[in-house]
């Protein structure tokens, strides 16, 4: 029969005729994070399946590396994760660099290891942040994004840009620390840490906001590990896994800090809470680095002696950076020219993508909102 | 009103000799008009601008403050901008019911407005059965979001749409439920007389009448943030989920006429709460001019209900939204059982205890609402003074 | 383990399906296309390895050599260490295994791969373009990919370099 000009199927005597619902979220959607699109079948609220659809944002970074050059393609690596850009930048310079063989004064790799860190809290507040504003709560948004300002303020004072940031070149870093930046981060910091504990009493223990987090889109450690989770996503299930400490790279292995994990608290491990409370407690264990950090900066020069024409010998290498989202694969493939002959950049949100068509299944069309906020995903780095 | 028609059709009155019934109606269309367009439009313009900056103050932002004194004016300013924008009709969409469903939702909100009583006099009906008339208008809301999700042809806005019927046809029963103690307590549904049975003092209130009149009140306030579809209830409209819930597809004026209804609803909200439990526009005896005193009792009506607006303001800034399943098994587990307890309590409460009993009962519970208070406000200046404390003299100057 | 002992382990279980220890920067092992399915499941279930996840899968294209080599870098989170085993696949008949069945992020892995290179893995469960559109022709991270002068009409070339 038809209804309002639909053929409507009507099963007799089995009562009305259902069917499943196909919703086109994204790729212009107020919570998929950039430009993310999920093909939602639901029936009614509840989700049967919920397969992402990628490949809004490829930019083909990996293709222009051909083309560009080694010290050319630092300002793009911006472009990967533009939240969490310093990572990405010392990516390509730490690939860059082993694949030439050189070697990283100790000023500049204290430079790196703060920006990154200053970074890392910027990329996890708004993380944190844009979790409440999903789940409906906008406070918490405004608050943590009053305190990233701060942090862009320093980063810019730092390297004069806000967002992709280019501070990092191969062998060290573009520019000195200011004078009188010490200081002013520290004082930052001060400010910032008894914060953490007022989001703390804000938002993360709200009785609503952990209905909504707890036991939703549980991943088993093994599950985590098959599908290649990464970082606070990786930890949230349990494992202890931390790049800088477990791989340790730069001067990390001169810090004291922990690696939080997820504990389960209110809910399962795994669930989308504890994913959410690794990024609270590794915010904390970023200003402890930064601590040790700012009062440890070394004297000396910050740019090892690079040529212009930087062509490094052939062979590859590849190289794992700790970034806000979890172990970043930076795969370089030289053949001796001036141009790398392949790059490959192997991104956490990439991974964790992969994971929601299975973790979907069965939940409302709310979780999935949860679970995308909680995967803390960043749509330029999964298409690249 | 009565009176003065009374004065005026009465020997020596403008109209002597029209009848009684004409002028009776031509009044109350005469004062709706004047109530529509001079209070309801005003304080639901002014509401959405008191949200915006009492939001951004609680997010430390600072919100709208450049058309008129700290941007009072802005509700006129946008005002004007949504009535010159183009209203869009989707193709698809079915056009009758997509153009007249913004009106419902604003009928359902202006109606209740016939009812409400600012003074013991400024009343433009005082219907015999005010509160069920209250709670039968706002059904109307449930039309008009219905069809605009439906008629939108837009699967967000149906989703929208289903779930706005299925929360307010279920908060109804609580909420109407919560009305029965008050209406048991006062035999009488006329809004007036549900005033009149209350006094000036906290302690008349029905809020501390007895232990079951205040959960109701609770459980009438929580059931009414829901039927206004506000956080942590505003799942109809959910922003981060269903994109804009219902109004999705609507533009320009047609999309202002929900969010007059849901800010002028939250008025409604607010002045039914006073009515019910916080004894309405009752003030001590202070003066016999019948226009001082209108002017007073107005007043407090008005800030009492507009405490309950900010109250709603700041749930609103604070609460994140919940599930669809919560927010069925919240009412039907939970807030239909207590108040079905509550209307029994307060029928066996009305019989079995003794007046002297009763009235050691209210001061009791009054002292014990003062005493969560002052407790509460210690607590905000201790949390205020903490932060003042922690601040650092930071180099960079924040914002606010 | 280090890779020339695992170098030695594997192939005295596969013996010719691998190939020779590639001596660079990071050692890697080379593998027969045929064989990198059972391989891969060796690495994975063993206890003494237990390579329980594929970290990074990657495939480069050399037309010097008549090559697509798929290069997978795998890290064992239980025993903290890691290997790279690397496949060569003919150019013109890029086809080779595919190993979703074993770690489950390659199912994503293994269809970027195919989107930009065009390797066809076989027994893959769902092997499509991923980034790029579904009618897209070629696969661009080929040497000898030529950009199209237009898409469904859409110039691609700008007059202007501004």
């Amino acid at each position: 029969m038809s209804l309002g000009g639909y053929d409507v199927e009507v099963q007799r005597p089995g009562g009305l005729a259902t069917e499943e619902m196909t919703l086109n979220m994204g790729p212009q959607h107020p919570s998929t994070h950039g430009v993310l699109r999920f093909i939602v079948k639901a029936d009614g609220e509840v989700m049967r399946e919920a397969i992402p659809d990628v490949g809004y944002l490829h930019r083909s970074i990996e293709k222009i590396a051909e083309k560009v050059g080694y010290h050319g393609f630092m300002p793009y690596t911006d472009r990967v994760d533009y939240v969490a850009a310093m990572p990405c930048n010392q990516g390509w310079a730490m690939v860059s660099e082993k694949l030439a063989g050189i070697e990283v004064p100790r000023r500049a790799e204290y430079c790196r290891v703060i920006a990154c860190e200053l970074n890392r809290i910027a990329s996890h507040l708004l993380s944190v942040g844009s979790m409440g504003m999903d789940i409906g709560a906008y406070t918490p948004f405004t608050h943590a994004l009053r305190e990233r300002e701060y942090i862009n303020d320093l980063l810019e004072d730092l390297c004069g840009a806000r967002l992709t940031f280019n501070y990092m070149r191969i062998g060290g870093v573009a520019w000195d620390l200011p004078p009188e930046w010490v200081p002013k981060a520290v004082a930052f910091l001060d400010r910032f840490e008894p914060l953490i504990d007022e989001y703390n009493a804000l938002i993360s223990y709200n009785k609503i906001y952990v209905e909504r987090l707890a036991n939703v889109a549980v991943i088993t450690a093994e599950e985590a590990i098959d599908y290649n989770l990464v970082g606070p996503n990786l930890r949230g299930s349990g494992v202890k896994f931390d790049v800088r400490k477990d791989l340790p790279y730069s001067v990390y292995p001169e810090f004291e800090f922990d690696v939080p994990i997820g504990s389960g608290e209110v809910g399962t491990v795994g669930d989308c809470f504890d994913r959410y409370m690794v990024r609270i407690n590794e915010m904390k264990e970023s200003c402890r680095i930064l601590r040790q950090a700012l009062a440890g900066v070394p004297e000396g020069s910050v740019l090892a002696k690079v040529p212009r024409k930087f062509k490094p010998p052939a062979g590859d290498a590849y190289v794992r950076v700790e970034s806000a989202r979890g172990d970043m694969g930076w795969y370089c493939v030289s053949d001796g020219s001036e141009y790398p002959h392949r790059v490959k950049i192997r991104t956490g949100s990439f991974t964790a993508t992969s994971i929601i068509d299975k973790v979907s299944r069965g939940l409302m069309l709310a979780d999935l909102i949860a679970v995308v906020a909680s995967f803390d995903l960043v749509a330029p780095e999964i298409d690249r | 009103m009565k009176q003065l028609v009374l004065q005026l059709t009465g020997e020596g009155g403008a109209l002597a000799g029209v009848p009684y019934h004409l002028v009776a109606a031509l009044a109350m269309l005469v004062f709706g008009a004047i109530v529509v367009f001079v209070f309801v439009l005003p304080v639901a313009g002014v509401t959405s601008w008191l949200e915006r900056r009492v939001w951004a103050r609680i997010q430390s932002r600072v919100g709208p403050n450049r058309v008129g004194p700290q941007g009072f004016l802005q509700w006129l300013a946008d005002g004007i901008k949504n009535m010159l924008k183009e209203d869009i009709i989707p193709t698809a969409a079915d056009r009758v019911l997509f153009s007249i469903a913004p009106y419902l939702v604003v009928i359902g909100f202006v109606a209740t407005f016939a009812v409400i009583p600012f003074s013991s006099t400024l009343v433009i009906a005082d219907l015999n059965i005010g509160v069920l008339y209250i709670t039968a208008v706002t059904g109307l809301v449930v039309v008009g979001v219905l069809m605009a999700g439906w008629a939108s042809n837009n699967k967000w806005s149906l989703l929208g749409g289903i779930r706005s019927a299925a929360q307010i046809v279920s908060y109804e029963i609580p909420a109407g439920l919560s009305i029965f103690p008050i209406v048991l307590l006062t035999g009488t549904l006329s809004m007036q007389g549900i005033i009149q049975a209350q006094g000036w003092a906290p302690w008349h209130w029905f809020l501390f009448h007895s232990p079951f009149t205040f959960a109701a009140f609770f459980i009438f306030f929580v059931a009414a943030l829901a039927e206004g579809n506000r956080t942590p209830f505003d799942l109809p409209e959910a922003e981060s989920e269903l994109v804009a819930g219902f109004c999705t597809e609507y533009s320009g004026m047609r999309y202002l006429l929900f969010f007059l209804a849901e800010w002028g609803n939250l008025y409604v909200i607010g002045a039914v709460v006073t009515t019910l439990f916080l004894g309405g526009w009752q003030i001590p005896h202070v003066t016999d001019n019948p226009v001082l005193l209108a002017v007073l009792q107005f007043g407090v009506f008005f800030l009492k209900s507009y405490f309950w607006v900010f109250i709603a303001m700041w749930v609103r800034a604070t609460l994140p939204r919940v599930r669809v399943d919560q927010l069925m098994s919240l009412c039907w587990k939970y807030m239909v059982p207590i108040a079905l307890v509550n209307l029994v309590g307060t029928a066996i409460w009305m019989t079995v205890v003794p007046a002297r009993v009763d009235r050691l009962v209210q001061i009791a519970m009054t002292l014990a609402g003062v005493a969560v208070l002052v407790r509460f406000f210690l607590r905000v200046r201790f949390q205020l003074r903490r932060a003042k404390l922690r601040a650092v003299d930071y180099y960079y100057s924040p914002i606010i | 383990m280090d890779a020339a002992a695992l170098h030695q382990t594997l192939q005295a279980r596969f013996g010719d399906a691998i190939g020779t220890l590639e001596s660079g920067m990071e050692p890697a092992i080379r593998v027969a296309p045929a064989a990198i399915v059972g391989v891969c499941t060796y690495l994975k279930t063993d206890p003494a390895l237990g390579f329980d996840c594929l970290s990074n899968q990657s495939g480069v294209d050399y037309p010097a050599r008549h090559e697509i080599e798929v290069v997978y870098h795998l890290i064992s989170y239980r025993l903290r260490h890691a290997c790279i085993l690397k496949v060569g696949v003919p150019r013109d008949n890029p086809a080779m295994p595919s190993v979703a069945g074993v770690w489950r992020t390659a199912i994503w892995q293994e269809r970027e791969i195919f989107d930009l290179l065009g390797v066809v893995f076989d027994g893959h469960p769902d092997l499509r373009r991923i980034l790029l559109p579904e009618d897209w022709v070629g696969h661009p991270l080929r040497k000898d990919f030529v950009e199209p002068t237009e898409y469904h009409g859409i110039s691609t070339k700008r007059e202007s370099m501004l």
